[in-house]
């Protein structure tokens, strides 16, 4: 089993730190001990393989629900699932969610303000292709504020949740939009250190994947991490093994 | 073409709809092999307040110590420890309003560990919720199994810390063992995380 070969691990600046200072919710939830870094074994190279089974023919189009048509800004979101070596994660599960075209989830913990939409549930399942792209339609969600401090907003949003090939793979995250002016406020998307990081995480329009008439198209690849070439010599990286 | 990697973000609060799915907390319900075990415990902040928002994710090897996973080629050549049909590993659920979570599984088998050396039986998790801008990871240990002594992770903890990452025994049903293991974000009893 020594000759698998481990995730390579994330340069700085890319995931943010759990004690982020403008963020209050991370004040009480940010572990103070370092983690223990552990060498990876078959627990973390393999993973769940979670796929098209478990996708409906209806569950990548959020724009209809419960017999009628969502409110809102109809838009397209695509792109690829790659590792970094820009191989394709193919049969992966996407599964993503978002405020409506008001700024309100359909969940009872939301008190916002804000309109529900009856037919817009704001949930969807996606499973990658052979060569790794998701596809999706939507209603381009709102700003809504929020109450970390004094007239919070969060930037227009959508959150992705991936697997990948193994357990060191998983992914939560939030796609943003271009031009958003809320993302030079947003303390979560701030909490990325490196700056072309955090760019990584908004989408670009494209009218490749515009459908005329319809909606308008946005581009957004996800990349996870991928394999060391070698394996690691053994007890030269002070991992736990 | 080498590509970078895209950033982590928090799941938020309203997460629900989206990932909870019925049944996924019970991942003995299609009639695995091994011993039944639940496991219980709660989620806690740096308060001690509970964290009612959050989504604890599974995943382990089957009671013969396989992973459900191409990766995982033990049985090619070792047939005792064969894929087992109705067991796949992977449990998710989310924490109740005194954040509490509860999963139904079988004990898994050791698996090996990275130099060969075997990992005592263990189960690995994922906790994601509102304020943690990225997953935090642990591991589930078995109390009172033999391999713990020389298990590669426990056995590079200090004591305190070790007994933290061995769940407890809990009052029971007569169908299944009941393990105890809380989750603690923050402060004196802070739960080993794990970077992976």
């Amino acid at each position: 089993m020594s000759t698998l070969l481990d995730y390579r691990r994330l340069a700085q600046g890319i995931d943010p730190p759990y004690d982020h200072g403008a963020y209050a919710s991370t004040h009480k939830r940010a572990p103070k001990r370092p983690l223990i870094r552990i060498a990876h074994t078959l627990s973390e190279i393999t993973g769940p393989r979670l796929g098209a089974e478990l996708v409906g023919a209806a569950d990548a189009d959020l724009t209809r629900f419960a017999g009628g048509e969502a409110l809102g800004e109809r838009i397209v979101v695509t792109g690829r699932v790659l590792d970094e070596d820009g191989r394709p994660v193919p049969n992966a599960l996407v599964e993503i969610w978002q405020a409506n075209s008001a700024g309100r989830y359909a969940h009872d913990v939301d008190q916002h303000d804000a309109p529900l939409d009856p037919h817009f549930s704001g949930v969807g399942r996606v499973a990658t292709s052979v060569d790794g792209v998701y596809r999706f339609a939507t209603i381009k969600p709102a700003a809504y504020p929020w109450k970390n401090h004094y007239n919070a907003w969060r930037p227009q949003h959508i959150h992705f949740s991936l697997f990948g090939p193994g357990f060191a793979t998983r992914l939560i995250t939030q796609m943003y939009f271009p031009g958003d002016p809320l993302l030079e406020l947003d303390p979560i998307y701030q909490s990325v250190p490196d700056p072309e990081a955090r760019e990584r995480l908004v989408c670009a329009f494209d009218i490749e994947a515009t459908i005329p008439e319809r909606a308008l198209g946005y581009r957004f690849d996800i990349v996870l991490r991928g394999r060391n070439a070698t394996p690691h010599e053994r007890g030269t990286d002070g991992d736990v093994r | 073409m080498s590509r970078r990697v895209t950033p982590s973000q928090t799941i938020g609060p309203f997460f629900d709809r989206a990932l909870l799915h019925e049944g996924w907390n019970d991942l003995a319900a299609l009639g695995a092999a091994g011993e039944r075990v639940a496991i219980e415990g709660r989620v806690l902040d740096g308060d001690g307040a509970p964290v009612s928002d959050a989504m604890v994710e599974i995943w382990q090897a089957n009671a013969a110590g396989r992973y459900d996973h191409p990766e995982d080629l033990q049985g090619e050549d070792r047939r005792e420890r064969p894929l087992d049909p109705h067991f796949h590993g992977f449990g998710r659920t989310a924490t109740s309003p005194d954040g509490r979570f509860r999963l139904r599984t079988v004990k898994p088998g050791p698996v090996p560990g990275s130099d060969d050396a075997p990992q005592a039986p263990h189960i690995n998790v994922s906790i994601f919720a509102r304020g943690l801008l990225k997953r935090l990871v642990t591991r589930i240990y078995f109390p009172g199994e033999p391999l713990n002594e020389a298990d590669p992770l426990l056995s590079a903890l200090p004591a305190g810390r070790r007994a933290m990452l061995i769940a407890r025994v809990a009052d029971g049903g007569a169908a299944e063992r009941v393990l105890h293991f809380d989750i603690v974000l923050q402060g004196d009893n802070e739960t080993v995380f794990l970077d992976v």
